[in-house]
């Protein structure tokens, strides 16, 4: 009979078993048990933050850039309300994480406790599920399940609430190798009818597009969807998410779609006749008005694990419930047994008529200005890391920017909150990032607004030797906030600016890094190369950007796809 | 859906979130006691009742969900109602009750309790024959509901 452990020793056991390699947390009361078992064995590696935000995003980075689950470990009461930001971030992206959280012990649960919240409560609209472990004898088996929701069907982060008593009470350890829920049942394959309809619609399009999102990135379906656009020659845009899913530097990419995406991405969205979405969900920030999108005649192909993204914004005419990798894989089978050849002859008009979108050059930006451009930091970026860096962002108009012009090539490089966009994401997932990819070279696109929010991870950064370049553009504003406030509220600048910076040059020397303020043009690619020799160092770049610059093309809330906003 | 704690919450939370109706809501476990079944009346559109069905179905410990409003079926609500019984009244409640088939239930020398079963249409209409000032109290229980004949619900 084996020897009974602990909750705390199970906990940990549990993350062994599950091949985690990598937590990010912070100790508190209600998990002084776990960080103990933490302290015994050296498999399950511990990184301490300083503030639990930072610890979510961290996994959140670490999940997003390796496909593995990202697991973050926080006490009871304000550890578990720091870690909400987070949670949510990686529920609105769909992220694979598991987030361990300590409650206070189950006799003192409902009397106000110290440092009690209702953890479960608090969570439960921004989790994909969640539990309270009131019973040793449940525990193992509450784990297991976490992690197989969090990873498996649409993926998403998942709680589990360990009160500080069940840490501590012992039981036998037994590891189920696999659950089975009968109220759990994530498909995978795709309807084989709705996939030959599919096939059937796509060869008869003249003017297709397709549609990539996410879901593609999720389910590591990139080389699936560059093979079938590229088998078809049909023109593929990227979501924000789904950066990196197609090659964004091959002539058939149009680059990125939606309210910041490119001329030829939006007006081939609206014009085309067969629409193939895959693994994207049609949100507000893609399509604007759906009414003005249905002012035009197209049939819609939707491919996406989650039935209640189908059909939610927009009606679909061929929907397929299943894993983007299993039905692209199908489709392409299907193709190439497939008699009939796409529209040569229409789909050459069609490509015709999107250079010449194309040649409206939609991102164009002013190269010679004597004060630096933010476009041209990241397209500096991009160059001397050769488009092979993980980039993360914050939120704002660098992240539009670093969507526009750093051309992902690859799945997984480009990791950013698409969701719920929040500010402060950057940094924490970066080092999530650096963690999972010791050797790749990881950058963070931000803002001087941004940065602000998470700075204190600099000192993490400094603990575990990370060796971060941090890009911030700093224009002194929170500049898509001023963006809106002079397109939309008449200049008026309410509290967009941002006052009393610090030094940031200094302030990264204070925390033993390096920094280096950058105020002119010719600078910029100087100070990016100096900055990536330095491997084993951390570089805070402070970059001093037109303050006016605003983000091109734009679509307007309320308004359609082909209306945007031009430069 | 399981009968664990935190399901019915779960339900709830996701009507308020995403802005959809709760007319009822009634629930309670099944002879397979680790599950419970529940009957929830919403209105909506047919795409809201869809995205409905949908989001509910992903909660992770919903077993399976039928909308029953597209078959035949059956709906019961039971409600228990005050009124005030004196003198003449208490001929003439009780001569209602017997005609929506209600039993009295509760009698005071100034009250009857009426117990009544039916469509939550029926116990409207109970209500709307009685003279308003004279219900004292009613509590209600939502509906709940089965398909007929051979539609069966089973896990």
């Amino acid at each position: 009979m084996s020897a009974e452990l602990t909750g705390a020793e199970i906990t940990i056991r549990c993350l062994q078993e599950e091949g985690v390699n990598c937590i990010f947390g912070y100790p508190g009361g209600a998990v002084l048990f776990i960080y103990d078992e933490l302290f015994k064995q050296d498999k399950v590696r511990h990184i301490l933050v300083r503030h639990e935000q930072a610890a979510v995003h961290a996994a959140d980075g670490y999940a997003r850039s390796s496909n593995k689950v990202g697991v973050a470990l926080v006490t009871s009461g304000p550890g578990v309300t720091n870690a909400v930001t987070g949670i949510a971030t990686a529920y609105m992206d769909s992220i694979p994480m598991v987030v361990i959280s300590g409650q206070v012990p189950t006799n003192a649960i409902g009397l106000d406790a110290f440092q009690e919240v209702d953890t479960v409560g608090i969570t439960r609209p921004c989790v994909k599920h969640n539990f309270l472990v009131k019973d040793i004898t449940e525990l193992a088996h509450t784990i297991k399940k976490a992690f197989y929701i969090a990873s498996t069907g649409r993926p998403g982060p998942v709680l589990v609430d360990i009160p500080k008593d069940v840490s501590q009470q012992k039981t036998k350890f037994v590891y189920p190798d696999k659950v089975t829920m009968r109220s759990y049942n994530p498909v995978t394959k795709g309807h084989a009818k709705q996939i030959k309809k599919a096939l059937e619609l796509i060869l008869s399009a003249k003017r297709p597009v397709v549609y990539a999102g996410g879901g593609v990135i999720l389910s590591d379906a990139a080389p699936q969807l560059t093979e079938l656009v590229q088998t078809l020659n049909f023109p593929c845009t990227n979501t924000l998410m789904g950066l990196g899913g197609y090659p964004s530097t091959d002539k058939q990419s149009l680059g990125m779609l939606g309210m910041h995406g490119t001329y030829e991405a939006n007006m081939a969205m609206q014009y085309c006749d067969v629409l193939i979405a895959v693994g994207a969900r049609f949100d507000d920030r893609v399509i604007g008005n759906p009414k003005h999108f249905f002012n035009e005649n197209r049939k819609i192909i939707h491919i996406d694990i989650d039935p209640s993204s189908i059909s939610k914004r927009v009606r679909v005419d061929i929907p397929i419930v299943g894993d983007v990798l299993d039905v692209l894989k199908e489709l392409i089978k299907l193709l190439k047994t497939e008699k009939d050849k796409p529209d040569h002859v229409a789909l050459k008009e069609w490509w015709k008529q999107i250079d010449l979108w194309r040649e409206r050059d939609c991102l164009k930006f002013d190269r010679k200005s004597k004060i630096i451009k933010p476009q041209m930091v990241i397209e500096k970026l991009f160059e001397i890391t050769k488009g092979d860096a993980f980039i993360t962002s914050d939120v704002g108009q660098h992240q539009m920017w670093a969507a526009q012009f750093y051309k992902f090539d690859r799945p997984r490089r480009w990791i950013n909150s698409g969701g719920l966009g929040t500010m402060g994401f950057g940094m924490p997932a970066a080092m999530g990032v650096q963690l999972a990819n010791p050797n790749g070279k990881v950058a963070c696109i931000t803002g001087e607004a941004s940065i602000q929010m998470c700075i204190q991870e600099l000192s993490t950064c400094k603990q575990y030797k990370l060796p971060l370049k941090i890009i911030n553009l700093n224009n002194r504003y929170m500049g898509m906030v001023r963006q809106w406030q002079e397109f939309f509220h008449g200049n008026r600048y309410a509290e967009s600016y941002m006052n009393a910076l610090p030094d940031f040059v200094k302030l990264a020397e204070s925390y033993g890094h390096i920094g280096i303020k950058i105020e002119k043009p010719e600078d910029v690619g100087d100070a990016l190369k100096e900055a990536f020799k330095l491997k084993d160092q951390l570089v805070f770049m402070d970059f001093i950007t037109d303050q006016s610059e605003n983000v091109f093309p734009m679509v307007p809330g309320g308004k359609g796809l082909s209306e945007m906003i031009l430069v | 859906m399981e009968n664990e704690a935190g399901a019915l919450s779960r339900v709830a939370g996701l009507f308020s979130a995403r802005g959809y109706n709760i007319e009822s809501l009634s629930v309670a476990p099944t002879e397979d006691p680790t599950l419970s079944r529940m009957t929830l009346v919403t209105v909506g559109s047919d795409e809201v009742v869809e995205q409905v069905t949908k989001q509910l179905n992903k909660l992770i410990e919903v077993v399976k969900i039928i909308d029953l409003s597209d078959g035949n079926h059956i709906e019961r609500e039971l409600m228990l109602v005050k009124m005030r019984a004196v003198g003449a009244e208490r001929e003439e409640i009780k001569r209602l009750a017997e005609i929506f088939r209600g039993s009295i239930i509760d009698v005071t020398d100034k009250s009857y309790t009426i117990e009544l079963t039916g469509t939550s249409e029926k116990l409207d209409a109970f209500l709307e024959a009685t003279e308003s000032n004279a219900v004292l109290e009613t509590v209600r229980t939502g509906a709940s509901g089965i398909g007929r004949g051979e539609w069966i619900l089973k896990v």
